[in-house]
Order: structure tokens, then sequence, then C-alpha cells
């Protein structure tokens, strides 16, 4: 390689350089996950924040000493001691265990702590009034089910900030995961089980949200927005789609859950058919139903107490 | 006849495709044909195919895992293009349907037939020679193990070019691999080539615990063993006790998918989540089980070129231990999602940080060997280097993904991506690249070039830093992961960078094929005669390079840790006995190449619905492991004299090039002199 040609390859290489960290400090406002707009995300985003900074007390010796030893003791470097027979220092080793035991005790700690804390099936305190959303996933659709207002949208999600947001997921397909970056936890959506998830917006915004599991070729476009209004636009909105003439009932959303592979457009559903998701969810259990399992009853993980899995199989037997 | 299988599913409309098939079918026709046009094929069939010897079936493994690293980078490229171009209104140029079939296939190929056959193989050529033993335990079972992994390979292989892959990822995707969601062959491709090699490797296990534990040279009690050999024993009982588990797993999905049973399908009872914890319970010993022994080759290369003893030995032999069990405790961490309660969640986060204290510790004791010693910066240095810096970056976001409070956000997202290729790739493949130059000259008697292996390093290295650090970020942002295409152009800068990263990872993997070439042209400059090419510590140098067949012609006696350097301070290395005894050595067996070649036919035939071939090499497999059975005639004796003459011969090559180097360093001297008196 001649010289020329060897500095052509330094700029190339400082010029990819340069649009690296400009990518990267460009696109740091767009770090959703550590800057969120809920308080769910928000501890998260300190918890990665808090743990981060806890483990560079491990790491960062590694750096120093990978470079600090390899020019130190480098073979032509004769003047550096060399004891090739020493193979034991109960200091360092006290130290090389102690350091990462003494720092995973507080992780440990700050495990123990933070997960109780952002539990995702405990309801959020607030002193606005909970807002329940039932989500149903297809293998490539969202649909929002709004029970206190009868109302339902697919794959366009609108809450009013400030106001905790219970969710209860079941799928109708395929597994899925449903994520809302900006706000924080995500949650696994299974059919024939119902899991939870709390959320709340602390700003007025218009965040993404994904299926997080892959689930079929509509899994690319299987995002929607997750509108964070105020509460009277969510009125608003809940009047525009009180108008909507479309309506979800059973045999609705079958006809949405067949449609294999294909995002369905955003849609409003002036009322949903009673039921519609413990229907859905109870689908899968229709096996139950043979003579020699008896009839089964059915009962609604309901409110905060629904800390446990709650699913078809568990509370039914 | 056929079973489901018809013209139409050879996918002659695709171009990427058929372009891929058509120049790998040329390529393997041009081999064949120099084979066949240079009479290889007996001395191949002799001295290869039907081998048991354990050194060249481990060279085997590694040229298997080499071929098909080719075919893993290969989606790896795909799909990195695919992402850089597919975001907003671009579609990219790869189907959703292509895509998903990448990116199975991708991770299937690299951790199955890339990490598995590539770190199987170096155990295969150095364990043995490490304990100072002739062969492995059952050699025989060796060469079956082997060939099932080739025909699981051989299953990979032909779905490119016969019917489709799976779109449910390396893990497997319940419920959508049921035949509900999934009426195809592609999931049916995945679990048999999953199954059979997965067969291969317990056969494996169970070979190289009863090696390591009953084979090891007098003197060299466990604590004595070098860490290559104690990672190697942990990564078997590691495979013993994992894979029946995913063989299980597989067996349930079989079973659902071809008799209608509901083990991991939406109704009928059956469980999504149980798929996830089986494949997992196997899913992450199985991580440990490609990292450990590449922690095993740190730790020889580091203590050889830092020409001093390991530090801390046995504090390695018990984080390695503690790594071991532990590895069987965390299996949850990878669904925090799936709606635990909240202790359970906290449980399996405590345990899987725990991973990283001994794994702390190890980086640590790696650094302290180095410390105080004369390092020499060769390729294999390298690699460790680069281990131990970009590891820690792995390790970190891996604790910190323990976290679930954490995990909870950057789960399923592109982080997780990077985060574990973070770890696969500086961790195992690092360490496997580290092994390949360091122990080249022990399989070949010549080293590999230094100057393309170091660029292959800075190209590995610098490739996989811009590929994989904007994942990390991007995850941040949410991205998910396997995604075909997606409408934020915010994350495009990223994923082109990444892109550019795998281009230069691209050009670390074409230096590493120049290297190959180059060191086979220059060899006769680049020969070991001493059969201790790097001034080594442990056994397997005090043999020749490559070795006799019998590896050992008198079986060592240990005193140390590193038993040949003590016996090169001792003055006892390059003992020239004057007589030799008779040597027992298993004999050929064409057995594991045709239970191979059946299993191929049987997997094959499953897929499609081939009853009677299905039938016939079920039936041809179970009478071969009969025949091989019940052969007892299976040694051969090398007579002692043949051991003298293959002996007298490696000592008087050493003499020689001793000679040839005196006379090198004189004449060096001589020019010296004469500059010096010039000056």
């Amino acid at each position: 390689m001649n010289s020329s040609t060897r500095k052509k390859g330094i700029g190339i290489l400082k010029g990819m350089l340069f649009l690296l960290t400009a990518a990267i400090l460009g696109g740091c406002k767009k770090m959703v996950v550590l800057e969120p707009s809920g308080p769910v995300g928000e501890q998260q985003a300190f918890l990665i924040k808090v743990a981060f900074l806890l483990m560079l007390i491990v790491v960062l010796p590694v750096f120093v000493m990978v470079i600090w030893f390899s020019i130190r003791y480098r073979a032509s470097n004769k003047k550096a001691t060399y004891k090739p027979k020493w193979t034991h220092s109960n200091a360092i080793e006290a130290v090389v265990w102690g350091v990462p035991v003494a720092i995973i005790i507080a992780l440990g700690y700050l495990t123990w702590d933070s997960t109780h804390k952002l539990n995702p099936y405990k309801p959020l305190e607030s002193e606005n009034k909970p807002l329940k959303i039932d989500v149903i996933s297809t293998d490539s659709d969202w649909l929002f089910v709004y029970p206190e207002y009868n109302v339902a949208v697919a794959n366009q999600l609108v809450f009013p900030v400030n106001t905790p947001l219970n969710f209860r997921l079941t799928s109708g397909s395929v597994m899925t995961s449903f994520f809302i970056p900006a706000l924080g936890s995500q949650m696994y959506v299974m059919a024939g089980m119902q899991t939870r998830l709390h959320l709340m917006a602390s700003e007025v915004g218009v965040f993404r949200g994904h299926n997080m599991e892959y689930s079929g070729n509509g899994y690319a476009g299987m995002h929607f927005k997750a509108i964070s209004t105020t509460d009277a636009g969510f009125e608003n909105w809940l009047k525009g789609v009180k108008e909507a003439t479309d309506t979800l009932t059973v045999a609705r959303f079958k006809k949405i859950n067949a449609m294999f592979h294909q995002n369905h457009p955003v849609t409003s559903f002036s009322s949903v058919e009673p039921n519609l998701f413990n229907t859905i969810m109870m689908e899968y259990m229709q096996w139950m139903h043979t003579p020699e399992h008896g009839e089964m009853e059915m009962k609604h993980g309901t409110g905060p107490e629904g800390h446990k899995h709650i699913h078809g199989h568990g509370t039914m037997h | 006849m056929l079973g489901k299988l018809s013209w139409s599913d050879i996918p002659l409309h695709d171009p990427i495709i058929m372009g891929a098939l058509g120049s790998s079918t040329i390529g393997a026709i041009a081999l064949l044909g120099l084979v066949t046009y240079k009479k290889w094929w007996g001395y191949l069939w002799n001295e290869w195919f039907t081998t048991v010897d354990h050194k060249k079936i481990g060279i085997m493994y590694i040229i298997l895992a080499g071929v098909m690293m080719l075919r893993g980078f290969a989606d790896a490229v795909m799909m990195r293009a695919q992402q850089a171009i597919a975001a907003g209104g671009n579609e990219g140029y790869l189907t959703s349907h292509h895509f998903d079939q990448v990116f199975g296939a991708h991770g299937t190929i690299m951790i199955i037939f890339v990490a598995m056959p590539f770190i199987i193989g170096l155990m295969n050529i150095i364990v043995p020679l490490q304990i100072g033993a002739r062969d492995v335990a059952f050699p025989v079972m060796n060469s079956v193990s082997f060939y099932l992994t080739v025909a699981g390979a051989g299953l990979m292989m032909i779905s490119l070019g016969v019917g489709e892959f799976a779109n449910t990822g390396w893990t497997g995707l319940a419920p959508l691999f049921e035949k509900e969601f999934n009426p195809g062959v592609g999931v049916d491709y995945w679990a048999w080539a999953f199954q059979l090699s997965g067969m291969g490797t317990l056969l494996g296990g169970i070979n190289f615990v009863v090696t390591i534990l009953k084979m090891r040279a007098p003197g060299m009690s466990l604590m004595k063993m070098p860490l290559f050999t104690w990672t190697s024993l942990t990564s078997s009982v590691l495979i013993i006790f994992s894979f029946p588990v995913i063989t299980g797993a597989l067996t349930l999905l079989t079973l659902d998918r071809y008799l209608g049973m509901h083990f991991f399908t939406n109704d009928m009872g059956g469980n999504m989540m149980m798929w996830n914890n089986l494949f997992w319970m196997w899913g992450h010993p199985e991580v440990y089980i490609v990292i450990l022994p590449a922690f095993g080759i740190f730790s020889e290369v580091v203590a050889t070129f830092s020409s001093k003893r390991l530090f801390a030995y046995k504090s390695l032999v018990w984080a390695t231990a503690v790594i071991m069990i532990l590895s069987f405790t965390v299996w949850l961490h990878h669904f925090f999602t799936m709606g635990n309660t909240v202790n359970v969640n906290v449980f399996f986060g405590i345990t899987t940080m725990l991973i990283a204290i001994p794994t702390g510790v190890k980086v640590y004791d790696w650094l302290f060997t180095m410390y105080r010693g004369r390092i020499r910066f060769t390729s294999p240095m390298y690699w460790t280097l680069g281990f131990l810096t970009a590891f820690v970056i792995g390790g970190m976001t891996g604790v910190l993904m323990a976290i679930p409070g954490a995990d909870y956000v950057v789960h399923n997202s592109v982080f997780l991506v990077a985060h574990y290729h973070n770890m696969l790739i500086p961790g195992a493949l690092f360490g496997y690249f580290a092994g390949f130059s360091y122990w080249f000259p022990k399989m070949f008697g010549f080293k590999l070039d230094e100057k393309w292996g170091k660029r292959a390093f800075w190209g590995w290295m610098i490739g996989f830093l811009v590929a994989f650090m904007p994942l990390y970020a991007v995850g941040f942002m949410g991205m998910p992961r396997r995604a075909a295409h997606y409408d934020d152009l915010s994350w495009q800068p990223y994923m082109i960078t990444a892109a550019i990263g795998t281009a230069i990872v691209g050009l670390g993997i074409a230096c590493q094929v120049i290297q190959i070439v180059v060191s086979i042209r220059k060899r006769e400059s680049l020969v070991d005669a001493t059969g201790d090419a790097w001034d080594g510590r442990t056994l397997e140098w005090a043999t020749a390079s490559p070795p006799a067949e019998y590896n050992f012609a008198v079986v060592p006696v240990v005193g140390d840790l590193d038993a040949f350097w003590e016996m090169k301070e001792n003055g006892t290395a390059y003992k020239h006995y004057p007589v030799y005894a008779d040597i027992q050595m298993p004999k050929n067996q064409p057995y594991g190449v045709i239970i191979g070649g059946l299993a191929l036919a049987f997997g094959f035939a499953m897929i499609w619905y081939i009853w009677w071939l299905a039938i016939a090499s079920l039936i041809g497999i179970i009478a071969t492991i009969i025949i091989s059975g019940s052969n007892d005639n299976d040694g051969y004796l090398i007579p002692a004299s043949e051991v003298k003459r293959v002996e007298d011969l490696r000592f008087d090559r050493m003499k020689q090039a001793a000679k040839e180097e005196e006379n090198e360093k004189s004449s060096k001297e001589e020019v010296y002199e004469y500059s010096d008196k010039n000056n």
C-alpha cells in the first residue's frame, strides 16, 4: 500500500467515524427508551443509567489494563519485570472476586426493588381515574377495545394524558408482544390467555407502538400510532368514533383475523359486541367443554390483585 | 413416490435463490470434477471419510464450520443490505417471506453449523493431545457424531433449493411454527436439521466426558488439566444435560406437526410458553457450550504468549464450574415479558447477574496473566485482546438485560440482537479464530501467515464494532428485531452504518481466506519441525506437528499443570528413545459415513412425507448400528519398528531444522558484525 492510498483510506475512515458520531449524537433525541414520556418508562430509563454506571466500575479498568499491560509487558520491553512463575496473589484474588460480588449485590438489590416497582401487573397511582383498554392482536393487526365506552379501533390507540391505562391483552392468533417504547414495558400477547399491563403518558404526543415478537409476514407492518391527547381531545375523538358505521362483532373480528399477513387500515368501530375479549380468549378453551371436563366456570382476573398470570388453563382447573 | 415433493417446490422464479443455488451447484460440481479428475476419491475415502482418527475428524469438523460460515455470512449480508434500504417507501429487495427465512437460516447455521462444529472440531484435535491420549474414548461414535452434523448441514443446504426454510427464527416461535400457521416444509427442515445434528452433538458430549475423565496421562489429576481441557469437559457435561431437552422439545413439535397433537398449539390445552421454556432450558446452556471452550482457548493463548504461568488457575477452574452450574438456572430471562409473577423474574434476574461474577473474575485473571509477562503479539494474541475489550461491553449490556425492569424496554429489539452478537462474536468466534491460528501448526506442521492473520483480525474487530454498536443505539429507539421493513427514517443511518460494518467483516473474512492460501503456498518457510511452534506449555506441544496417528510414541507422565513447560525446564522434553513398544490403534470404519448418509435420507424423507424412504433409511440406520456393534475386529497394531521409524524421522528433521536455524543465526550475526565494522 503506498502512502497516498493509505492517506485516502484514513480519510474514508475519518469520514465514517464522523458520520457515526453525528448519527449517534443527532439521534439522541430519538432514543425514546432513554427519554420516555411516561412514569414507567422514566423509571426504566433511570434504572438503565444507574446499572450502566455501576458496571463501568468493572469494565473501565479492563480497558485501561488491556492497553497498559500490552504496552508495558510487550516482549521487546526488557526493562519490565518478568515473573514467569508468579501465579497467585491473595490480595488480587480478593479484589477480582470481591468487587464484582459487591456490584452484583448492589445490582441485585436494585433488581429486587425495581422489579417490584415496575411490575407491569401493578396499577399505577394517579389522581385520575384509570382507562380500561382491551388489546386483542391478530397475526398482523391490533384491536383496541374501550369497554367503558363500548367502542373499538384497529391499529390506532388514543388515550388521555396523565391517565393510567389498564390493559388486558389476548391474541386471536399467534403470539405477539405489545410495546410502546415511549411509555415503557412491553408485554407478550397470547391466545387463550390474558396478560396485563399498566402504562401512563405524562406528555401529549404521538408515539410509536410495535409488535416485538415475530408473527409472520404481517409483522413488519404491525405498528400503530399511540396518541396521547388532552381529556377534551379524547372526548372529541370518542365522539368521532361513535359516528363510525363499522361495528366490532365476533364475526367481524374473525374476518380481520382471517386476513392472514395483511395489515388492516386504521378503522373505528362505533360499538363492540359485549364480552368480545373473553369470547375470543375462550375460543381456545372450547375443548374443555367436553363432558369429561365438565362445564367450566369462568373467572375474570380483574382488579389490582391480578398479579398472577391469569390464563385460561390456570384458572379453570 | 416422492411424497409432497414436486417441481413447483424448486424456487425457479426467484432470481436471488437461483443465483445462490446456481453458483454453489457450479462450485460443488467443479470440486467433484477436480476430485474425480485427480483420482482423489480412494484417498479421500480411505484416509478421511472413513477415518476414526480424532485429528482428522476434527479437521473435517472445522472445514464444515468454515463452509457453513460463508453461507451464514451471506445470509447476514442479505439481512443487513435489506435493512439498510428497506425504509419508508422502499420495500427493499427481499420479500418479507424471504427475509424471514434468511434470519432463521442465519441463526440456525451460525449456532448449530458454525459455532458447534468449529469448537467440537478444535476439541477433537486438541483435547486428546492435551491429556496425553492416543484417541477419544469411542472413535467410531466420534465419526458418527460428525456425520450426523453433516447430515443436518446437508438438510440446511438442500432447503435453499428444494422447498423453503423456516420463517420462525432459529429459536422456533410457538405457535407460529405449528401446522395451522405454517403448513409448508420450512419448519420441518429446521426441526430435522436441528434434531439430527443435536443427536450427533449429544454423542460427542458423551465421548468427550468419558475421554477426559478416563484417558488422561498418568499424573494428570483433575487440577493439573489444562484450562482448554477443563472448559471442554464442562461444555461436554452441559451438552449431556441440555441436549436431551431440545431433542425432546423438537420431538413434541414433530408430534404436533405430523400427528396433530397439541403440545404448543393455541387450543386443546397446548401452551406456547412451554416451548419457550423447553427451548431455553437447552438454549441458555448452549450459549455456554459454545463460549466456555473459547474461554479455555483464551486461557491457553494468554499464558503461552505472555510466557508465563496462568494466573489463578484454581480460580479459573472454579469460575468455569460455577458458570456451568449457573447456566442451568437462568433460562427464564429470555422471556421476562410473558407476565410472570414478580418474584419469578427477580429470581431469574439475579441468577443471571451471578454469572457475571465468575465471568468478570476470568477476565481479570487473564489480564493478570499478562501482568509481568513477556507478551508476544501474535495473531492469536490479537484475537484475545480484541475479545477482552469487546466482550466486556457485551457483558455490560447482558447484565443490563438481566434486570427485568430494564429488559421490558429492550427485549426483542435490535438492542438484544446487538447484545448476543456482542457475546458470540468476540466471546466465542474470536476464541475459535485464536485457537485455529494457535493450533494450526499442530494440525498441519506449519504456521499461518501472521500478516494476513492480523489483517483479518482488524477486519473482524472494526467491522464488528461498526456493525453492532449502532444496533444498540437503534435498540434504544425502540426498533424491533426481525423487521423486513420499517417506516421510521431516523433508524436508517444506523442500519446503513451496520451494513458498512458487515462489509468490513467481509474484508476480514476475505483476509482469512487469503491467509490460508498464502500460508499453504509459503508452507516451506512457515514450517515448524519441533512440534512446539510457540514455545508452548501444555502436552499437545510435546509431540510432533502434525502428530503421528498414535499421537505419543510413549505416553507422557505429567508432573505439573504446564506439563510440557516443566519437561523443557527439567530437560526431559524431546526424549528420543532407543526402543519403542507396539501400539494398538482403532481401524477406520465406514459406519459413520453410512449412518450420516442414511440420516440425511431419513430427514429429507420425513420433511417431504416420502414414507417408504423414511422407513427404509431408518431400518438401514438400525441395521448399521447392529453391524458396527457386532464388529469385534476393530483395531490394528502398529509394530514397534514402525513407531521407531516414524520417531527417528521426526528427530532427524528436528536436528536438521535446528542446524539450519543455527546457520541462519550465524549468517545474520556476520551481517551485524560487518555493519558494526562499517560504523
